[in-house]
């Protein structure tokens, strides 16, 4: 399975990204091959929409999951006409999500957030 | 001549001297461009009141026509497009209604259907016309509203009272765009003169002639004042703190129609910005 995870870094050593259409990459990591790759995110420097940007990059990388600390409704909009599932990070270390995931101790990531757009409240 | 009534910050006192200026001029327009809460109206109260609705285009994609080239997606600079599993998907608050994917789909796909964001209401309240742009709750932005509500009063040759929406951003910027003049409602305190610096910047950036007028005085020192006469900026008037004031105000009266000691001072203030703006306007040229 394919698995994408927002990083700070393009290294494995990173730590998991607090945001996700902002991060500055995405880890693309398969847990069958255990190869892994680093995305670029374009979306990062987008003066808005980034959670719509990224989350189409990661659609188009052929992710099957995502381990993110959080998601904006119109990243979750995009991600909801796949089959994608959303999980929720544990902690900050690639390594540990990796490993909860392929045991399956992760939860699914349902509090999807309304934004920081400075309206609907934040 | 079109003025814009601008401040840093709500509260200071632009409708009251939108408002009032209005009232005491023989026959005036009045504008309401803080379309997200509109309050004139309460003041003015307007009569025979006409609704308008403002509507944005929005992107449509036809699926029988659409290939899924993603022309239309790597185009849009907002990121409200996105094409996932066969299908464009749209973000309705994040378009901004330019037509680019329209014009660069090479399948002509795309086609715009209308979404209504807000309406425009309009009546008379003795010698002004009142016109006040309202957005629906939820949309994000008023500028769209904003742009019609100042298209339509282009035409207009009586003076034009333009109530901003507070603060210094894109709202704002699209109220003042046409005006002729800018006037600048301070408070006398040092969060008056933060507030007053946003909105004293962006005139300056627009390059209109401006002036201050100084709300709520009281005898007291006022930083809104010094800063005007460090920075050289002409105070066109000043209004008094005053309870007679504040309380027909409150009340949703219009001082200048209910009291001559009020109208003397609406009238000199709208004299001096009169002076002023045709000061400014010959000075340009």
């Amino acid at each position: 399975m394919k698995i994408a995870i927002p990083v700070d870094n393009n290294s494995m050593d990173s730590s998991v990204c607090i945001s996700f259409g902002r991060a500055p990459y995405f880890l693309l990591y398969d847990t069958e091959t255990e190869g892994s790759s680093f995305l670029d995110n374009s979306a990062a420097t987008s003066q808005g929409g980034a959670g719509i940007k990224a989350a189409q990059n990661i659609v188009d990388s052929g992710a099957e999951a995502i381990i993110t600390p959080r998601c904006g409704e119109n990243a979750a909009e995009v991600l909801k006409a796949t089959e994608i599932k959303l999980y929720k990070n544990i902690n900050n270390s690639i390594w540990d999500n990796i490993e909860a995931l392929k045991e399956g101790k992760l939860n699914l990531l349902d509090d999807i957030h309304p934004g920081f757009h400075r309206h609907g409240g934040n | 001549m079109k003025i814009a009534v601008l401040s840093g910050k709500g509260g200071t006192g632009k409708t009251l001297v939108s408002v009032n200026l209005a009232a005491a001029a023989e026959a005036a327009v009045y504008i309401d461009c803080d379309v997200e809460e509109p309050n004139g109206h309460l003041f003015l109260k307007p009569q025979d009141i006409k609704n308008e609705g403002v509507a944005v285009k929005l992107p449509h994609a036809d699926p029988k026509l659409c290939t899924g080239c993603r022309t239309c997606v790597d185009f849009c600079k907002f990121n409200a497009l996105a094409y996932i599993k066969d299908r464009l998907i749209v973000f309705s608050e994040v378009c901004h209604s330019c037509g680019g994917c329209l014009l660069f789909c090479p399948q002509k796909a795309i086609s715009e259907k209308e979404r209504e964001i807000g309406l425009i209401q309009s009546g008379i309240s003795g010698n002004v016309r009142v016109v006040s742009g309202m957005m629906n709750i939820g949309e994000a932005s008023g500028v769209p509203v904003i742009k019609k509500l100042l298209r339509d009063s282009r035409k207009e040759n009586k003076d034009v009272f333009i109530d901003c929406p507070p603060g210094s951003a894109c709202m704002v910027m699209e109220s003042i765009k046409d005006a002729d003049y800018c006037l600048l409602v301070a408070e006398p305190t040092i969060f008056g003169v933060h507030n007053l610096e946003m909105v004293y910047e962006l005139v300056r950036l627009f390059q209109k002639p401006f002036g201050v007028v100084l709300n709520k005085c009281l005898e007291e020192e006022n930083p809104a004042e010094d800063f005007c006469l460090q920075n050289q900026i002409t105070i066109l008037g000043k209004i008094p703190f005053d309870l007679k004031l504040g309380t027909m105000n409150s009340n949703g009266q219009i001082a200048s129609r209910k009291h001559p000691k009020y109208k003397d001072l609406f009238l000199n203030l709208l004299e001096t910005v009169r002076k002023e703006a045709r000061h400014e306007t010959a000075s340009d040229t």
